[in-house]
């Protein structure tokens, strides 16, 4: 018996071991796995901001200044050029809740293969090139374009619209790229709402409209605030819509990056206005975080 | 909370079919005022949608729905004054538990200080008095489930739904609430609709079970008279352990492969072949010769199976195939079980027959 027992406990110490360097392979494979994919965000994005960051403190000279920041903050011209930006990207994140929210709400009163269906006419145009769309508003929007010639020929108007290149040009074509941002994670959040919950709010007194702002539009803040978040930030780095439908009269941060280095090939101060995105990014995430409190609304 | 009255709920020919199905088909039901009524059936039965349509949530298309005599067919569901608990118990998340149970009276514009008092008041009475505080996600299920009853009876509403409010619990704690909430609805004055496909449960807690199946009611009556009368064999095959074996009725007598069996109950006519339902637990293990009056299911123990609170015995007879034979386990621990193989002498008193036609009139 008792060396049945000596034996059992040689084995038990022996499997301690193997158990140990099991858990060990497992924890290295793991490591390795995510590997590349580390490297390359390394390699990609953080190499690049670090060297763009540092290239910000060189002035046209290739000498260590502070020159780059002191303009931006100093030169009318760039303090309009933020103006712009964010007056755009406030504007387009307004807009898309106003279009945004009352479409998804529909779609979740809709049967499942229905708003199935139709959530594919907004995938659609997500799916298709950003140039593309943007050259197809060009089209529709110009003074001579679809809807200046249908307006006026149904005496709607005498003169056609500025409808392109200014800036309700530049909103119109980003409102429709953005769209899809503000309803994919706003229409997941409501699809996710139990139905049960409106329903205990009717069956216990409120009316549709109290059952709707008291339980439906609580629940459904953590994807507006998402898709908001989302849209304002797309937004804030746009280049190739306001680049085209504003026809040079609408100068917003991306545009100014890209004629700093193709006209003045100044890479210098082309940087510290990405640095300066960059964190007006961050500190917008942020915020909007502390506003919102995203974490918190996330975490239930 | 004596100072609301209950209602009595009368639905006459509901109908509501979905295409081609017919979830309600014609049903008239009347519903005494403080009763605790409670929809049986499967699921599919159309129990849920009977309730939804009492709630307003579901649109009939024909027939009357009244409380207290005043129709709501087309009344909204918010102002139907109904307390509701959801299987889910659809409790709202972003408030506290006194938010929650506050909510019917703070759309019903009562003060913010009387909010308060009789939120605290009904979560006592569900015994969450100390739980007000608390965020949802911070309760067990048992205890949302309180939570929810709270807030279906703060308002003290004549009449409350329940959807299979404890369908998420388990067995243990299931059982325990349905003896607390036959309690609350005896403290409460309400008229209680209660949907559940738990026989045990309908049991348990009715004053009288409707036995609803393809959108009909096949049967309502009290508990005791549900199980030891069935009208039809689903409502004896639903409701309790049987074994059913079809058998031959004429002119009022019934007979099993040619011989008579005897009932105290009168047949009931209806269409299809008629069963002979034979419950475990009302066998009688006999051993000697079977009484006269008694008919005799004698046969071959073909198996015993111990199941903690009582034994069952399987017995193999020659006509019938295998019958369940249900034994106390404390009687069977004291005269000793029969063995595999054994010949037992099993009676079916004529009180205990019970005969049903396959399908009613």
């Amino acid at each position: 018996m008792s060396s049945v027992d000596a034996k059992f406990i040689d084995q038990s110490t022996q499997n301690i071991n193997i158990l140990k360097s099991e858990e060990r392979r497992e924890a290295v494979t793991i490591f390795g796995l995510s590997l590349p994919a580390v490297l390359t965000i390394l390699i990609v994005v953080f190499l690049p901001i670090f060297w763009l960051s540092s290239l910000s403190f060189y002035n046209a000279a290739g000498e260590l200044s502070m020159e780059n920041y002191t303009r931006i903050f100093n030169s009318a011209l760039y303090r309009r050029t933020f103006v712009v930006t964010f007056q755009i990207s406030i504007s387009v994140t307004i807009i898309c809740v106003l279009l945004g929210y009352p479409l998804c709400y529909w779609l979740c009163k809709l049967p499942d293969r229905t708003a199935g269906i139709l959530m594919v006419f907004v995938l659609v145009p997500f799916w298709t090139s950003v140039l593309v769309r943007t050259y197809a508003w060009l089209v529709l929007l110009q003074r001579n374009g679809i809807i200046n010639s249908s307006l006026m020929s149904l005496g709607v108007i005498d003169e056609p619209l500025q409808l392109a290149h200014n800036l309700t040009g530049s909103i119109i074509g980003m409102v429709h790229i953005m769209l899809p941002f503000l309803i994919l994670p706003l229409y997941a959040t409501m699809r996710g709402i139990d139905t049960d919950l409106v329903r205990a709010a009717l069956g216990l007194g409120s009316s549709p409209r109290g059952a709707f702002w008291r339980v439906f539009f609580p629940m459904s803040l953590p994807g507006l605030f998402a898709g908001i978040v989302l849209v304002f930030i797309l937004s804030l780095g746009f280049f190739v819509t306001p680049a085209l439908l504003g026809g040079g009269r609408v100068q917003m941060l991306a545009q100014r990056i890209e004629s700093t280095i193709t006209v003045y090939s100044n890479w210098g101060a082309a940087s510290a206005l990405g640095v300066v995105l960059l964190l007006l990014a961050l500190v917008m995430i942020w915020l909007m975080n502390r506003v919102f409190g995203l974490d918190k609304l996330f975490m239930r | 909370m004596s100072s609301s009255k209950s209602l009595p709920i009368d639905i006459s020919n509901l109908s509501k079919s979905y295409g081609l199905v017919k979830a309600l088909d014609d049903v008239s039901l009347n519903i005494s005022a403080g009763e605790f009524l409670t929809l049986l059936g499967p699921s599919g039965s159309g129990k849920t949608t009977l309730l939804m349509a009492l709630a307003g949530f579901v649109r009939p298309n024909s027939g009357s729905i009244q409380f207290g005599g005043q129709e709501v067919i087309a009344t909204p569901p918010h102002e139907r004054g109904l307390g509701m608990v959801f299987q889910s118990y659809a409790l709202f998340p972003f408030m506290t538990v006194a938010e929650n149970v506050a909510y019917p009276l703070k759309v019903r514009g009562v003060s913010k200080s009387d909010q308060k008092i009789r939120a605290e008041r009904a979560l006592e009475t569900v015994q969450l008095g100390e739980y007000g505080d608390r965020r949802i996600t911070q309760l067990s299920g048992g205890q949302r489930q309180r939570v929810a009853l709270a807030r279906a009876m703060v308002f003290e509403p004549q009449i409350i739904l329940m959807d299979e409010p404890l369908s998420a619990l388990d067995k243990k704690l299931r059982e325990h609430m349905q003896i607390e909430l036959k309690a609350l609805h005896q403290k409460l004055d309400a008229t209680v609709v209660y949907v559940t496909h738990d026989q045990r449960e309908a049991l348990t807690m009715s004053d009288r079970i409707a036995v609803v199946n393809h959108g009909r009611i096949e049967q309502i009556d009290t508990p005791e008279k549900l199980y030891r009368q069935p009208k039809s064999f689903f409502v004896a095959d639903f409701i309790g352990e049987s074994v059913s074996v079809p058998i031959d009725v004429e002119n009022n007598s019934a007979k099993l492969n040619g011989r008579k069996i005897i009932s105290n109950q009168s047949i009931i006519q209806g269409s299809g072949k008629h069963h002979l339902i034979i419950r475990p637990e009302l066998l009688e293990v006999i051993s000697g010769a079977i009484p006269k009056k008694s008919n005799d299911l004698s046969g071959k123990v073909h198996d015993i199976i111990y199941q903690g609170d009582s034994v069952l015995v399987i017995v193999q007879n020659k006509k019938l195939g295998l019958i369940n034979v249900r034994v106390p386990a404390n009687r069977a621990g004291q005269t000793g079980l029969p063995s595999r193989g054994e010949k037992i002498g099993l009676a079916l008193h004529p009180e205990d027959t019970i005969i049903v036609p396959e399908h009613l009139l």
